[in-house]
C-alpha cells in the first residue's frame, strides 16, 4: 500500500485512471452497458412480445421483419434474446449479491475477531468446501421445483464461500493498520467497526471477485437449463436459448449463434472488466 | 464457435497418428453388425429390471420380448395373436374358458421342457400381493384373479388358471373376454421358470439375481449374455427355441441412450440400425434427403388434456367444450410435433382393431366464444386463474406454450403454465390438483377397450375425476357383447357421449418414428411399436 | 503432514454426517415418491412396495436405520433398478467416470500449464494474446455446445473419432477433450498469474545473474513458484469435473455415475440419490486433502502453517 491509500478519493482517481488506461477493459465496460441496456429496455427495442407466436412462421432464418430469425413456435428470436438477458443478468447480479452479503459479513466477522471464532468459522468453510454443492442445486432444483427465487438463493449459497476467505483475508491484514487499533481504543463496538472501518477497505478485492462470480453464475444457469431446470417458459433466457439452440444446432444454427454470441459477449466482458479493475486495484503488480 | 475450431484443428494435428493407425479402414458397427447378423438397437433408456412380472417399461418390454415368450406370440406385421409356445386353442362356446395345448418342443433355455405347470406358476406370482407387479391387473379377466391377489382369497387353487397335465391349460375367465387373446403377448402372461426363480428366493420376492446374465434361463429366441448397466445389453440366439430354425439374427446389442439426439448422431455415425425416437427438427431434413431411412407409423396412443371436473370453471361442460373448440390442432401436429401425427377430434385412435370412431369434435371459433358467453364469460371476462399442468419436457412444454397462446388469441382467456417434474406432476395428478393436466395414454394391447374403460366412474385411471352412469353402462354392456358388433355400436356411442361431455381435451394420436437403416429386413412398422425380433434379419448386399 | 491428514478425517466425519442427514430429510420432504407411476398403482401393491422398502416405518426410525447402515459402508437397495445396490450401482459406473475425469484433467493441465506457460514468457506479445484469447472465449462456451459441436466436426464431418460410447481408446477422445476445455482455460489463466508473479521475484534474478539459463531457471526455479494457483485450482477442478461429468456422459452416453445421479433425482430413488451424495463428498474432501498435501510438498514454507 502506498501513501495514497489512506486518501480514497485520490485512490479512487488514481485506479479509475488506470483502469480506462487498459484499452481492453473499456471495450468490455461498453459492450457490457450496451448488453445492459439492451436487455433492460427490451420492450422498448422491439415490436415483438417474447411469447407471441407465429405456428405458421416457425423457425425461419434472420429476415429484416425478424433480425435473429424466428423458432420452432415462430417467436421473435431478437426478442427472446433481449429478454433472456433481462433474466441472466438478474441472476447472475442478485446470486452475486446474496453471496456478496453471506461472504462478507462471514470472513469480516471471522478476520476481526480472529482467535478461536475465526478458526471455528473457517474450519466450518472448509467443511462447506466439501458439499458437492452443485448436486444440491441440482438436487434442490428437482425436488422443489422450479423457482427463480430459489435459484437465485440456491446459487448464492453455492458462491458465497470463497468470497469470505477472501474477505477474511484482507481483513486480517487491515485490522494491524493503526486507525482500526485506534478505534478499538475508542471503544467502538465490533459490528460499528467492521461496517464503518473495515468494509469500505476491503471492497475492492470483493468487488473484483464480484465481477468474476457473475460469469460463473450465469454459466451455472446455462447448465441448469440443460438439465431442463432453468427458468419457467414462456420467459426466456440466454442458458435456456443456448440449450435450444444447441439442440437444432445443424437444422437452426441461428437459434445457437445469437444467444450464444450475447452470452459470450457478456462473459467476456465480465472477464476483462474483472481483470482490468484487479491490476488497476492493484498498484503494485503494473507489469511491463 | 471459434473454439470447436481450435480444437478441431488441435486435434487433427495431435491425433491423425492415432487416428490413421486406430479407424483408417475399420468398418462401421452397422456394417460389420450385417455381415454378422448383429442387429444394434437404440434402447432409450436404462431397463429397471427384466423381470417380466416387474416391469413397466417399453424399453424393458422390447428386450423381454427377445428373452421370453408367453402362450401366443405377435405376427411380426399385425401384431395378430398367432401361436406362441401353445401351438392351439380351443374356446368354449360361451367364450368363457380356454385350452391351451402347449407343444412338447418348447424349452427353457436350459434343456427343461416348457409345461403348462409354469404358466400356473407365473400366473400365481404376477398375482402374489407382496411381489407388487403394477400390471397385475392385466390377469383381472380370470376368474378370482383379482380376489386373490386382494387377499380375499388366501389359496391359489380357486383361481381359473389351471393345468390339466404338462401340456395342457386351462384358464377361466369371470366374463367373455374377446380381446384376451391379445392380452396374452403381455410381459404379465408371460412365463417364468420355477427352479431359476426359486433358486434366488420366494416366488414373492422382488429384484432377486434371477435376472442376471448367466442366471437367466428363458425360453424366448434369444437368451441374455452381457449386461453392463447404463452401456449395452447382448441377447444372442437360443439354439434351444423351438423355432430355431426362423431366427436368422446372431445377436442383438440393445443400447440405453436417452438422448435423442445423441441417438441420431449415433445412427448417421453407422453405429445404430436402428434409433428409438427421431428429434423433431430432424424430421423434415431425413423426409427430404433420405426418405429410405425414416419410418414414421401409427402408435396405439393419444395426447391429451385433463379438465379436472371438480374445480370451476372446468365443472362446467360449456367452458370445456369452448377450450377445446378454440385451438387448432391440425397446426400443432404439423408445425410442432412435425412427425405426420394426425390430429385427434375424439379419443379411441382411429383403427385400432377396426374401430374407428364416428363421433368427431369441430373445431369452431365462434361456437367456442358463444359457448364461453354462454357459461357467464364474454370474450374471456371474468375467466378465472386457472393453471395448466405438464410435466417438464420439451415437446409438452412447446405445445403447452402453444395452446397458451391460441387460448389467449382466440377466447382471451389467460391461462398460467406450470411445469412439474415426473414424479410430482403424477402425484398431483392423482390427487387431483390440477386444473388443466397433460396426460397421454398408450393402448396396453389392441383394443378400444384399453381406452374407453379409462373413463368409468371410479376407475384407478380416471384422473379426470369424471363420472356419467350412461357411460359406465355402455362399458360394462360392450363387456357383455357377444358379437363385435354389438361391442363396437356400445362403444360408438360411449365416443359421442365423451365428444358431448368433454371432460378430456384429445390434441393428437401419435406416432412412432424411427431412423432405420435399409439392411434391416423383416421388421414392419406395427401400431403398438413391436417388433417380434425373431423374424428380423439383417441384409448384406 | 501426519497430523494434517489426521484432522482432516477427523473433521471429514461430521461434515458427512451433516451432509447425510439434510440430505436425508430434503429427499423425503420433495413432493413426489419412488413409487409414483403413470398408471394408477392399487393401494395393496404400494403398501407392499413401501414395507418392502421399509419405507412404511417412521421417518427417525428410517433415518437411524439407514445411518447405521451406511456406517458399515451399506448405502442400501435401489428404488429404481430392483435387485441392484447402490454400492453395486456405482462400483459399476464410477470407474467409467473417473476414467473419464482423469483424462479430462490431464488433458486439461497439458494444454492448459504450456499454454499459460508460454504466454507468461513474453507478456503482452502475440504469443500472450492468442493463447489467453483462446482461454477467455474456452471459458464461455458450455461443455453442451462444444460437445456437439466437436461431435458433429470431428466425429461426423472428418469421421475421426465415434460420436458416443464407451469401448475402444478411441471412444475416450472427444468426450475428454469436451470436459477438459474450460478447465484447460481456466489453468491457462492461472499458470500464466503464477509465473508473472513469480518471475520478477528476487531469486529468480539472482538465478539470472549466476548465468542459469532461461529455460533452465524457468523448470527448475520459476516453476515451482507459479505452479501454484494451478494446484490450490485443481480441488474445485476435480469436483466441477466429477459433477460436470453428467453433461458429457448424456451427450455420449457414456455409462458413468453422472446420469445415474441425476436419473435419481428425477425417479426420487432415494437410496440412490443418498448413495451418490455421499459418495462425492467423501470423494471430494479426498482430493481436498490430496491437494493440500501436493501444495505442501510443492511449497515447504506452507507445511508449518497449515
Amino acid at each position: 500500500m502506498t501513501q495514497s491509500s489512506r486518501k480514497p478519493p485520490t485512490h479512487v482517481q488514481s485506479v479509475i485512471k488506470r483502469f480506462l488506461e487498459n484499452r481492453l477493459a473499456l471495450v468490455g465496460l461498453i459492450v457490457l452497458t450496451i448488453l445492459v441496456i439492451g436487455s433492460l429496455g427490451a420492450h422498448l427495442f422491439s415490436p415483438y412480445s417474447y411469447s407471441a407466436q407465429d405456428l405458421g412462421y416457425g423457425a425461419r432464418g434472420p429476415t429484416l421483419k425478424h433480425l435473429f430469425g424466428t423458432d420452432p413456435l415462430g417467436r421473435d428470436l431478437f426478442t427472446r434474446v433481449l429478454f433472456g438477458g433481462r433474466v441472466s443478468i438478474l441472476v447472475g447480479v442478485a446470486a452475486t449479491l446474496v453471496a456478496l452479503c453471506i461472504g462478507v459479513t462471514y470472513g469480516a466477522f471471522s478476520g476481526f475477531l480472529g482467535g478461536w471464532v475465526d478458526r471455528l468459522l473457517m474450519r466450518v468453510v472448509d467443511i462447506l468446501y466439501a458439499f458437492p454443492f452443485t448436486i444440491f442445486v441440482i438436487i434442490l432444483m428437482v425436488l422443489f421445483g422450479r423457482n427463480i427465487v430459489l435459484l437465485f438463493c440456491a446459487i448464492g449459497a453455492v458462491e458465497w464461500l470463497t468470497m469470505a476467505r477472501i474477505v477474511r483475508s484482507q481483513v486480517m491484514g487491515i485490522k494491524k493498520l493503526e486507525y482500526i487499533e485506534a478505534a478499538i481504543t475508542m471503544g467502538q463496538s465490533t459490528p460499528t467497526i467492521i461496517i464503518r472501518h473495515i468494509v469500505p477497505n476491503v471492497l475492492g478485492p470483493v468487488i473484483v471477485y464480484a465481477t468474476l462470480t457473475i460469469p460463473s453464475v450465469m454459466l451455472l444457469e446455462a447448465f441448469l437449463s440443460f438439465l431442463g431446470l432453468g427458468v419457467q417458459p414462456p420467459m426466456s433466457s440466454w442458458g435456456l436459448l443456448i440449450k435450444e439452440g444447441a439442440d437444432a444446432l445443424e437444422e437452426y444454427p441461428w437459434m445457437l449463434i445469437f444467444p450464444g454470441c450475447f452470452l459470450s459477449a457478456a462473459l467476456f466482458s465480465l472477464n476483462v472488466v474483472g481483470d482490468g479493475l484487479r491490476d488497476a486495484l492493484d498498484s503494485t503488480s503494473v507489469k511491463e | 464457435m471459434l473454439r470447436g475450431w481450435h480444437y478441431l484443428k488441435f486435434s487433427s494435428i495431435c491425433l491423425v497418428g492415432l487416428c490413421l493407425f486406430g479407424c483408417g479402414a475399420k468398418k462401421t458397427a452397422v456394417e460389420r453388425g450385417n455381415k454378422a447378423q448383429i442387429l444394434h438397437l437404440g434402447n432409450q433408456t436404462e431397463p429397471q429390471d427384466l423381470d417380466p412380472h416387474i416391469v413397466t417399461g417399453e424399453p424393458e418390454l422390447h428386450i423381454i420380448s427377445a428373452l421370453l415368450e408367453g402362450l401366443v406370440t405377435e405376427d411380426p406385421k399385425d401384431l395378430r395373436p398367432i401361436p406362441g409356445v401353445a401351438q392351439s386353442w380351443d374356446v368354449s362356446p360361451d367364450l368363457k374358458t380356454y385350452t391351451f395345448h402347449v407343444r412338447s418342443n418348447a424349452l427353457w433355455s436350459n434343456g427343461d421342457r416348457v409345461t403348462a405347470g409354469d404358466f400356473v406358476y407365473s400366473c400365481k406370482r404376477v398375482l402374489s400381493p407382496a411381489l407388487g407387479s403394477e400390471y397385475a391387473y392385466m390377469l383381472f379377466c380370470v376368474v378370482n384373479a383379482e380376489a386373490y391377489h386382494s387377499k380375499k382369497i388366501a389359496t391359489f387353487d380357486s383361481v381359473g388358471v389351471s393345468a390339466r397335465n404338462d401340456s395342457t391349460l386351462i384358464v377361466n375367465l369371470a366374463q367373455p373376454t374377446p380381446y384376451f387373446l391379445a392380452l396374452l403377448s403381455h410381459t404379465a402372461w408371460q412365463p417364468v421358470h420355477k427352479a431359476t426363480i426359486e433358486k434366488y428366493g420366494a416366488i414373492d420376492a422382488r429384484g432377486t439375481a434371477w435376472t442376471r446374465p448367466g442366471n437367466f434361463v428363458g425360453n424366448g429366441a434369444f437368451v441374455l449374455k452381457s449386461w453392463v448397466l447404463n452401456k449395452e445389453i447382448v441377447v444372442e440366439k437360443n439354439s434351444r427355441y423351438w423355432d430355431a430354425q426362423t431366427v436368422r439374427l446372431a445377436e442383438i446389442h440393445f443400447y440405453p441412450i436417452e438422448s435423442s439426439l445423441t441417438e441420431e448422431r449415433a445412427f448417421r455415425a453407422g453405429q445404430l440400425h436402428t434409433t428409438a425416437n427421431v428429434p423433431p427438427n430432424k424430421i423434415a431434413e431425413y423426409r427430404l434427403t433420405s426418405p429410405k431411412l425414416l419410418h414414421v407409423d401409427p402408435y396405439l396412443a393419444t395426447y391429451y388434456y385433463l379438465f379436472n371436473v371438480h374445480r370451476p370453471p372446468f365443472d362446467n361442460v360449456c367452458v370445456r367444450k369452448s377450450l377445446a373448440m378454440a385451438i387448432d390442432r391440425k397446426s400443432i401436429a404439423d408445425n410442432i410435433c412435425k412427425g405426420g401425427q394426425l390430429p385427434a377430434f375424439n379419443f379411441t385412435p382411429p383403427g385400432t382393431a377396426g374401430f374407428t370412431a364416428t363421433a368427431h369434435l369441430t373445431e369452431n371459433l365462434d361456437s367456442a366464444k358463444a359457448l364461453l358467453a354462454l357459461a357467464g364469460f364474454p370474450d374471456g371476462k371474468g375467466f378465472p386463474k386457472v393453471e395448466l399442468l405438464y410435466n417438464t419436457s420439451e415437446l409438452h412444454q412447446t405445445i403447452a406454450q402453444a395452446l397458451q397462446e391460441m387460448w389467449k388469441k382466440n377466447l382471451n382467456v389467460d391461462i398460467q403454465l406450470v411445469n412439474q417434474e415426473w414424479k410430482v406432476y403424477l402425484d398431483a395428478q392423482k390427487r387431483k390438483d390440477y386444473f388443466i393436466s397433460r396426460a397421454g395414454w398408450s393402448g396396453d394391447y389392441v383394443d378400444p377397450n384399453t381406452f374407453l374403460d379409462l373413463w368409468v366412474t371410479g376407475g384407478g385411471n380416471n384422473r379426470a375425476g369424471w363420472s356419467s352412469p350412461r357411460y359406465d353402462s355402455l362399458i360394462n354392456a360392450s363387456r357383455g357383447a357377444l358379437s363385435q358388433t354389438l361391442r363396437f355400436a356400445c362403444y360408438q356411442q360411449a365416443e359421442s357421449l365423451l365428444t358431448s361431455e368433454m371432460p378430456i381435451l384429445p390434441i393428437y394420436f401419435y406416432v412412432s418414428s424411427h431412423l432405420r437403416a435399409t439392411s434391416v429386413k423383416g421388421w414392419y412398422g406395427t401400431i403398438l411399436d413391436r417388433h417380434p425380433y425373431k423374424y428380423v434379419w439383417l441384409d448384406d448386399q | 503432514m501426519l497430523r494434517l491428514i489426521l484432522r482432516r478425517c477427523a473433521e471429514a466425519i461430521p461434515a458427512l454426517f451433516a451432509i447425510a442427514t439434510i440430505t436425508f430429510f430434503m429427499v423425503r420432504l420433495a413432493p413426489g415418491g419412488p413409487f409414483s407411476s403413470e398408471k394408477n398403482t392399487d393401494p395393496s401393491v404400494l403398501a407392499s412396495l413401501n414395507a418392502h422398502y421399509g419405507l412404511d416405518k417412521p421417518l427417525y426410525v428410517q433415518y437411524g436405520l439407514y445411518m447405521f447402515k451406511a456406517l458399515q459402508g451399506d448405502l442400501g437397495p435401489s428404488f429404481k433398478y430392483p435387485g441392484r445396490s447402490v454400492n453395486e450401482i456405482i462400483a459399476g459406473a464410477f470407474p467409467v467416470s473417473l476414467e473419464l475425469g482423469l483424462l479430462a484433467i490431464s488433458i486439461a493441465l497439458v494444454c492448459g500449464m504450456s499454454a499459460g506457460l508460454l504466454a507468461s514468457l513474453r507478456p503482452r506479445s502475440l504469443l500472450d494474446h492468442i493463447p489467453m484469447t483462446i482461454a477467455m472465449t474456452g471459458m464461455c462456451v458450455p461443455t453442451f455446445v462444444l460437445g456437439p459441436i466437436l461431435v458433429l466436426g470431428l466425429g461426423l464431418g472428418l469421421q475421426l473419432f465415434p460420436v458416443s460410447g464407451w469401448n475402444g481408446p478411441l471412444d475416450r477422445v472427444l468426450p475428454s477433450l469436451t470436459l477438459a476445455a474450460p478447465y484447460a482455460a481456466y489453468i491457462a489463466r492461472l499458470m500464466r498469474g503464477g509465473m508473472l508473479d513469480v518471475l520478477p521475484k528476487d531469486f529468480i534474478r539472482t538465478a539470472r545473474a549466476k548465468g542459469v539459463s532461461e529455460i533452465g531457471i524457468i523448470l527448475r526455479h520459476a516453476l515451482r513458484g507459479g505452479v501454484g494457483p494451478v494446484v490450490s485450482f485443481l480441488g474445485p477442478a476435480s469436483a466441477g469435473i466429477i459433477t460436470g461429468s453428467f453433461v458429457i456422459e448424456t451427450i455420449f452416453a457414456i455409462p458413468g455415475l453422472g446420469r445415474f445421479f441425476v436419473l435419481a433425482a428425477f425417479n426420487r430413488d432415494y437410496t440412490m440419490i443418498l448413495g451418490c451424495v455421499l459418495f462425492y463428498a467423501t470423494l471430494i474432501i479426498l482430493l481436498n486433502l490430496l491437494v493440500d498435501i501436493l501444495l505442501a510438498w510443492i511449497n515447504p514454507r506452507l507445511r508449518g502453517a497449515s
